[in-house]
């Protein structure tokens, strides 16, 4: 069980606004996280790895404390390993689709079944310059899970995939969530895509 | 501070604070036997103190232009911030790495109040080329300076040239 409970000033266009959230997320539940640009949810996932601190806040991770800002608790992003995936996919531009995901993990097995699944198993050697769009993002959400990890952020995973590939490869990544029990928050800014992957919504309306 | 000081008034408080008649250098030369006036030694550290923003500068603006995401990516899958910095952030700064590192070599290749100062000019220990230069031309002989300024001329030419070619070809913004 995750136990979240923050709050944070965000600068926003109009002035100062508060981003509040108090949510309890079970373990091995898929959750879309939706609301308009600007409303936190970037910041929200960010928060959650221990990335940005909030100014106020507790989240627990089955009853361990990542974060507690009345009593200067805070876990590194280090400790608390959440898998990640970043919008702008933050691939290592000096490092090959092989290393970024032996960078990750040293299972050799993992990273091949890995490669398998994200069909870039012919793209092996190539540096992120030379993928598509659609090959960096799905490098990005490998990477992520190559951590195996309890809990997965992924920002905007899918938004840069055609319909058939997205569609394929949420079906592997649901067999993978499952097997490896995984907790999953997914931010989108469009509520209808992801149906049928994710079973709970979060909504974070902005101001 | 270094980069606004005139170079002969920094070489000039080095060789105060480092006369091992008083003080640090005193210190150093009872301790660890080292007198870093009128030395080769001290001829390094000075050209390292008076270099090291031309060092610093390049390779600061080179990281703050790296997106934040790449650490923070790095730091996510469990590896400290020195890992991060070894195998994520240096390598993606190399062109200026390289750069950074070829011009502050040129630059003090070329240095001259400071090493006068601290060096002071004696032959075979501390007499530097580009006061070689200068030494010539006071003693008329201008065969002398002109061979020595040929030399400093091709191996900065050649420096500046390599480093040009080099971030043609393999330079690439990492945002591209």
């Amino acid at each position: 069980m995750i136990r979240i409970n923050i709050e944070k000033k965000l600068k926003a266009y109009s002035g100062q606004e508060w981003l509040k959230i108090a949510q309890e997320f079970a373990n091995g539940s898929i959750t879309k996280v939706y609301g308009p640009s600007g409303a936190g949810k970037t910041t929200f996932l960010k928060i959650i790895a221990g990335l940005i601190t909030p100014e106020k806040g507790v989240i627990t991770v089955d009853d361990i404390t990542w974060l507690n800002t009345s009593l200067t608790q805070n876990l590194s992003p280090q400790k608390r390993m959440t898998g990640f995936v970043f919008q702008n996919y933050a691939l290592f531009p000096n490092m090959t689709v092989q290393q970024h995901l032996e960078y990750a993990s040293n299972d050799a097995q993992w990273i091949q079944y890995l490669l398998i699944i994200g069909k870039l198993e012919t793209l092996a050697d190539h540096k992120p310059e030379h993928l598509s769009g659609g090959q960096q993002q799905r490098l990005a959400i490998l990477r992520a899970i190559a951590i195996k990890p309890k809990l997965l952020l992924m920002d905007e995973p899918f938004s840069a995939l055609d319909q058939k590939m997205k569609s394929v490869l949420i079906k592997e990544l649901k067999l993978l969530f499952d097997e490896l029990k995984m907790t999953v928050l997914i931010v989108t800014h469009n509520p209808q895509e992801l149906d049928g992957l994710t079973s709970l919504e979060l909504s974070i309306p902005g101001n | 501070m270094p980069l606004v000081l005139p170079p002969s008034v920094l070489g000039f408080y080095l060789l105060v604070a480092f006369s091992p008649q008083h003080g640090v250098g005193k210190w150093l030369l009872n301790t660890f036997n080292i007198q870093f006036v009128f030395s080769f030694q001290g001829l390094v550290l000075a050209s390292v103190i008076y270099s090291m923003p031309f060092m610093i500068g390049p390779i600061k603006s080179a990281l703050q232009q790296l997106p934040q995401s790449l650490a923070q990516a790095s730091y996510t899958l469990g590896k400290s911030e020195q890992e991060t910095f070894i195998r994520v952030l240096l390598p993606n700064i190399k062109p200026s790495l390289l750069t950074a590192i070829v011009l502050t070599f040129a630059h003090t290749l070329g240095e001259f109040g400071v090493v006068l100062m601290i060096g002071g000019n004696i032959p075979n220990v501390t007499r530097v080329a580009s006061i070689a230069v200068y030494d010539s031309v006071e003693n008329m002989d201008y065969g002398a300076a002109n061979i020595y300024s040929l030399i400093l001329f091709c191996i900065t030419f050649v420096m500046v040239i390599a480093v040009f070619i080099f971030n043609k070809t393999h330079a690439k913004s990492p945002l591209e």
